[in-house]
């Protein structure tokens, strides 16, 4: 896949003071720039919050990313953990306190629980078999979500009541659920940067090009995985549990399988296995959707045949066509 | 009690046989291609669908039983060439991300077509009726959905062991390279595999349909459960796909009765028993499914 640049990648390339140094110093920093003040560009509060979901969705989906692009292991499973979040919020706040400093941090061990004992099961195997577990999973998660009555509502959701930190309102503002959205996002991107430049990160990315080789080197390959599936979760959890301030409601087709593979879509339609790629696939995915059901039914024709053209001619996703696109200006420009 | 026994057996057989249609298309496909199809169940969808349509054209069910299957295979042949012969070369998990966006286009195609609303199509005059099993009216219809699923079982099974055609998808399971060099042509061995699994999931969606209705959505619940049974069946058998389409579809007609808040989790359990149960012995499992 990405061998070469996942390998000999250092932070800012061999050619300093080249157009590429420059490149992968100031877009990010512009990004953020942008992301930080966008609050204040007189946005329409529909785009804001479309740009809140974007944050938080790419949190579930970097984590994917862990999973998928740099393990290979593909999970159909994912989304259970971002729905199972939410709707510890709501059950916590509902039963014991909305307060801020229980529901999240409940709601977060509690993904990290399953999460440990999913991967117990599921990591024995690889594959489709590792899919199947993983795809299972949510839908165990999905009919108890659906029939369990008296804990989730069943059918109807909970409504979800907003956090308090000490009895007063965390989120008192669009603005300010934006902002602790991406505070979160950023903290999730850095931990993630950081994991897939780690001597850890670059086992993960051995065990996915060679599981057989791993385990003779002497990498225990189902504990990195375990690792890598329990961190890729709490992540989703994290980002299910500001998700849940965000609809003040969670349902069902929060944890249906549709929604993981809805993940596995933008995640795929992104790039896998690079950093920014997961977070394209999520804006892209999450604009064409709100972009096109406004005009049309059949949305989901759109993006299915957009990722049927992806997988067919450009695997890498957007991430893979925008570095060709890039190579070839360079070599015409050199 | 015996009564009760008897027509909820008779039920799980009825949705097994349902079953079976789908399944075994997705396991010898699987078993044989390697190419693990999520658009199977779309493909069941199609199938009803088209028989409702030339059945309101015709006015006769046996035309649209037999027709519709049909044209679902032309659709398959053109997929498979045009498409899927792109991507035998890749891994296991490119061809469940190509066919899970099939899944999202066929069923906006079927929703174009078709509409939203649950339709249903009236059983053949011949097929109404019921027939009395002890005190409850069982339906013919359903006594004919069981004898179709086992015929065709014992179609394909005839079909796969006693033809050359058969013994030829055999020996390709077993060891494509060779039958490659032996000078047949593989690639034609696949189109027809897969063609002929697409035509026993439609039939099987025709089937379905006077039963459950159809509606968008009935593909994707019945590919869950079809994927479940491959998994618990194992890949590439009939047999296996025939008993563990029985083991899954009277599970499942029981634990609706006992237990309506955990159907699924039973046919679950039982799927992640058996996967982990079969891991436990080779721990090689996870190298070789990598790829």
């Amino acid at each position: 896949m990405t061998k070469e640049t996942l390998f000999l990648r250092r932070p800012f390339g061999a050619s300093r003071g080249g157009a590429e140094y420059w490149l992968k110093a100031i877009v990010p920093l512009a990004l953020l720039a942008m992301l930080v003040v966008l609050p204040f560009t007189g946005i329409r509060s529909n785009q804001l919050s479309l740009a809140a979901e974007i944050l938080i969705f790419s949190m579930a989906a970097m984590g994917l990313n862990l999973l998928v692009g740099y393990t290979g292991l593909v999970s159909l499973g994912h989304g259970a953990f971002f729905g199972m979040a939410a709707y510890a919020t709501a059950i916590v706040a509902k039963r014991i306190s909305p307060e801020i400093l229980l529901t999240f941090p409940i709601s977060i061990l509690l993904v990290g629980i399953v999460a440990v004992f999913v991967g117990w099961l599921a990591l024995r195997l690889a594959g489709f078999y590792f899919l199947m577990i993983t795809f299972a999973f949510t839908q165990i998660v999905y009919s108890a979500a659906d029939k369990w009555q008296w804990l989730s509502g069943g059918t109807m959701g909970l409504m979800i009541r907003p956090a308090l930190l000490f009895g007063k309102p965390v989120f008192r503002s669009p603005a300010v659920l934006y902002y602790v959205a991406l505070g979160a996002f950023l903290f999730t991107w850095l931990a993630i940067a950081v994991v897939v430049r780690s001597p850890f990160g670059q086992s993960l990315v051995g065990i996915r090009e060679n599981p057989k080789r791993m385990g003779p080197i002497g990498y225990h390959v189902r504990r990195y995985k375990m690792a890598v599936f329990v961190l890729a979760a709490l992540f989703a959890g994290l980002g299910g549990a500001i998700n849940g301030q965000f609809t003040l409601f969670v349902s069902p087709a929060d944890v249906h399988w549709l929604f993981s593979g809805a993940l596995l879509i933008m995640v795929i339609l992104g790039g896998t296995g690079t950093l920014y790629g997961p977070v394209l696939g999520v804006a892209v995915y999450l604009y064409f959707q709100n972009w096109l059901s406004s005009y049309t039914d059949y949305w989901m024709f759109v993006v299915g045949a957009l990722f049927i053209v992806f997988i067919t001619a450009a695997r890498k996703g957007l991430m893979g066509l925008g570095a060709q696109a890039w190579k070839q200006a360079r070599s015409k420009g050199a | 009690m015996i009564e009760f026994v008897v027509v909820q057996t008779l039920n799980g057989i009825v949705y097994a046989m349902l079953l079976f249609t789908v399944s075994v298309g997705l396991s010898m496909i699987f078993g044989l291609m390697g190419l693990v199809n999520l658009a199977h169940g779309s493909f069941f969808l199609l199938g009803a669908y088209l028989a409702l349509t030339i059945r309101g054209l015709t006015g006769n069910f046996w035309i649209a039983f037999f027709v519709s299957p049909l044209v679902a295979g032309l659709i398959a042949i053109v997929l498979e060439r045009i498409w899927f012969t792109r991507f035998y070369r890749r891994t296991h998990m490119d061809h469940v991300l190509l066919t899970f966006g099939f899944t999202y286009v066929f069923a906006d195609i079927v929703k174009f077509f078709w509409g939203v609303e649950i339709q249903s199509l009236s059983k053949p005059a011949l097929l109404q009726g019921s027939l009395q099993i002890f005190d409850t009216q069982f339906p013919i219809y359903r006594l004919f959905v069981i004898g179709v699923g086992i015929m065709l079982f014992l179609l394909t099974r005839f079909f796969i062991a006693r033809t050359n055609v058969g013994a030829l998808i055999r020996a390709a399971v077993l060891d494509r390279d060779m039958v490659i060099g032996l000078g047949f042509n593989v690639r034609a061995i696949f189109t027809v595999m897969f063609a002929l699994g697409v035509v026993l999931a439609a039939l099987g969606g025709i089937l379905a349909v006077p039963i459950t209705g159809i509606y968008i959505g009935l593909d994707l619940e019945i590919l869950i459960i079809a994927l479940i049974v491959v998994t618990v069946g194992g890949l590439g058998n009939i047999q296996s796909a025939f008993w563990s389409s029985l083991l899954i579809g009277i599970a499942d007609a029981y634990s609706k009765t006992f237990l309506p808040n955990f159907s699924m989790f039973l046919i679950l359990t039982i799927m992640v028993v058996v996967l982990v149960v079969r891991s436990m012995g080779q721990p090689d499992v996870e190298e070789q499914e990598i790829q």
